[in-house]
């Protein structure tokens, strides 16, 4: 393998040569590459002056801190217990994580959630939805089957998102620098490349990648490659996984139970059709609804730049607070919470 | 009620005695731990260095795949007796009891006790035992202090690695930090992984009788192998360069790591030694040591404080490595 990517290698610099591009800027969008390129060192194999910039993808960091209260209101309640995803815990709410709390349990899959309401009649067990197209018709087959057992001892507390929107934002502000998407190949295997053709109106390219670090040269390499034939396709890299239409069943899965609403990202705000609430029809699984859930929304802290970060105008070392008054084991902002954002994956392999 | 620990069994009278003698001295006496003296004295050995070491153990749950907190007890303070080079010649070993632990549990423990301290050639040759009401402890907590004597000729530590020494482990990563997890049933993967837990002392006293040409052993417990090359880095002031494909992980090991986002770089051992030599002692490290393998090497001396730990990765990149700042999620402690 060492040997591909170094002929890979080769070709993306002999391009950047070749066509005397000076400067590309490329995102990944979803926090799993972030990490994948941070791990495999992927930017040490690259010329300087192609940028790798981080995007909006990383489902815990653009949680909202309003999201994170409700599911704290939830967990101070002594009939509750909250079902999550480990890196959860660690999000920072007004003035507390989930972590304080013992009712807390860290599952792997919806399904476990589900295994510990049956196990636990005599609790309400809450399941912190997070998540893009990829988890979200996991969790809302967990909810179907949650309605075939008559489960009513469980609910969903949605901050399901999706990619689409979030990504016109960024591409569609005045100061976008964006020439290149690297886009998340487990994603597309739920939506399908075509999903993505949406990029055609901005100004950007696209490769659907795999993780593997292979995988992410090859398609950093045809990101280039278009960049200097001037091309605005969205290419499939990764098309063991990924087909034209996706997987059909799993998108109406998750729209059998979800609907598109308008939703908070931490660091950004409200963003028009960006995220999934429960439909109606699934009410009583729906913890807001169930548990009659509000909070005010939180602002973002002062000095933070996730925001800029998040939508790839900003790099972590270019925030005051990174790496002194925000680090992993006392992350302010949303990128440095999990372990997949931005500032995380800097602060771990590149300080 | 006489199947569990009661607070009389800390309270100095006969149940404690009776206690002592039936479920510890029957399994661990030893002519120096009989003479139930409060301090134990030995022979001295006529040797350069002494070396002292102690550590304590609140392990949950008690059992796990491949050992249990006693096992543990042991193993932990002869490897750090270990890794100074030292011949560990006698341990202490006190005991803090909840009220209420089974005797069935405990003596299983003792069980598991007396079995390591015979694998690691070592007598225990004072302790202590006291009871704390419900609530006061967790089950059982362990401490044990090692002494050992250093022999002459031998100058082993953390700030002896040196520019070209290689740089091994003596086998996998990350193998009881992850049979702990599964123990804790923080996921229900079915996986086989054991945990390690190992006396390493007697390979390393062969090792050195082979040769006394080592410079640095470490016991990557909590951290990891990545945490324990960085102190290395810090305290030898070098560079240490690691190769990503020559990192010996199991299958198992991999695969919940890559499930779960861990890096076994990270994940704590209890019977594995990271050892910092001249190639010179390679052929007498793997008679020592069989499953050891060559991971990187140290490459200079450190300049400005900085990279002092770097990593090949498998695609050919390299970066830094940095010691661990919070727990990897999900927890193990």
């Amino acid at each position: 393998m060492k040997e591909k990517i170094k002929v890979i290698k080769n070709l993306i610099s002999t391009e950047i040569q070749k066509q005397n591009i000076s400067n590309i800027n490329l995102m990944e969008v979803c926090g799993t590459h972030t990490m994948a390129i941070a791990k495999y060192a992927i930017k040490s194999m690259l010329p300087t002056n192609i940028n790798i910039i981080s995007g909006p993808g990383c489902p815990v960091c653009v949680t909202a801190a309003t999201d994170i209260e409700m599911g704290i209101e939830l967990a101070s309640r002594s009939e509750t217990i909250i079902a999550t995803f480990g890196d959860m815990i660690k999000v920072p709410g007004r003035k507390k994580t989930l972590s304080e709390f013992g009712n807390v349990k860290i599952i792997y899959s919806p399904l476990d959630a589900l295994a510990l309401a049956q196990n636990t009649p005599n609790k309400e067990i809450v399941l912190l939805g997070i998540g893009f197209e990829t988890t979200t018709p996991l969790i809302a087959a967990t909810m179907l089957q949650a309605q075939k057992s008559a489960l009513n001892n469980f609910s969903v507390l949605s901050m399901n998102k999706t990619v689409p929107a979030a990504l016109e934002v960024i591409l569609s502000s005045s100061d976008c620098k964006i020439n290149g998407l690297l886009l998340p190949g487990h994603v597309s295997a739920v939506t399908g490349r075509n999903y993505f053709d949406f990029l055609s109106k901005f100004n950007a390219a696209g490769v659907i990648s795999g993780f593997g670090p292979l995988e992410i040269m090859e398609s950093i390499y045809l990101l280039v490659k278009m960049f200097s034939e001037r091309k605005k396709e969205v290419i499939n890299n990764h098309p063991q996984f990924v087909t034209e239409e996706g997987n059909q069943t799993a998108m109406k899965i998750l729209f059998s139970v979800f609907e598109d609403a308008d939703v908070d990202w931490r660091g950004i705000g409200i963003i028009p059709h960006s995220g999934l609430a429960i439909r109606k029809e699934f009410a009583q699984y729906d913890a807001k609804k169930k548990f009659k859930l509000h909070t005010t929304r939180i602002e973002n802290p002062p000095h933070c730049l996730c925001g800029n970060i998040l939508m790839g105008k900003a790099r972590p070392n270019d925030c005051k607070l990174f790496g002194k008054a925000c680090t992993p084991a006392n992350p302010i902002g949303p990128c440095m919470v999990s372990s997949e954002g931005t500032c995380a994956a800097y602060y771990k392999y590149y300080l | 009620m006489n199947n569990s620990i009661n607070l009389t069994h800390g309270s100095g009278g006969t149940q404690m005695h009776q206690f002592i003698k039936e479920r510890i001295m029957a399994k661990l006496g030893n002519n120096i731990l009989e003479k139930m003296d409060d301090a134990a004295v030995m022979e001295n050995q006529k040797s350069s260095q002494i070396a002292m070491t102690t550590d304590s153990f609140v392990v949950n749950p008690l059992f796990f795949p491949g050992g249990d907190i006693g096992r543990l007890a042991i193993c932990g303070t002869v490897n750090d007796l270990a890794t100074s080079g030292a011949v560990a010649h006698a341990l202490s070993l006190a005991f803090i009891l909840e009220d209420g632990i089974l005797f069935s549990d405990l003596d299983k423990i003792i069980d598991s006790i007396a079995t390591t301290a015979k694998e690691a050639r070592i007598k225990i040759v004072t302790g202590d035992t006291k009871v704390v009401e419900r609530g006061k402890c967790d089950k059982i907590f362990i401490n044990t202090t090692g002494l050992g004597f250093i022999n002459e000729g031998i100058s082993i530590s953390s700030h002896k690695a040196q520019p070209q020494d290689c740089v091994y482990i003596t086998g996998t990563m990350g193998n009881h930090e992850v049979a702990l997890m599964k123990a804790r049933e923080l996921f229900d993967f079915s996986i086989t992984t054991q945990s390690d837990v190992a006396p390493l002392n007697v390979a390393v006293n062969k090792l050195l009788s082979l040769t006394k040409n080592i410079h640095t052993i470490k016991d990557p417990t909590r951290g990891g192998v990545a945490s324990a090359l960085r102190e290395i880095c810090e305290h030898s002031q070098c560079t240490i360069k690691i190769f990503e494909e020559h990192l010996p992980v199991d299958k198992d090991v991999h695969a919940v790591c890559d499930l779960l986002g861990l890096d076994p770089l990270y994940l704590a051992n209890e019977g594995k030694f990271i050892i910092i030599a001249p190639e010179s002692s390679h052929s007498q490290i793997m008679q020592a040591f069989p499953q050891s393998s060559i991971i990187g090497e140290v490459i200079k001396t450190l300049t400005n404080n900085k990279d002092e730990l770097l990593l090949e990765t498998i695609s050919g990149g390299m970066r830094k490595i940095r010691m661990l700042d919070t727990m990897q999620l999900p927890r193990i402690c």
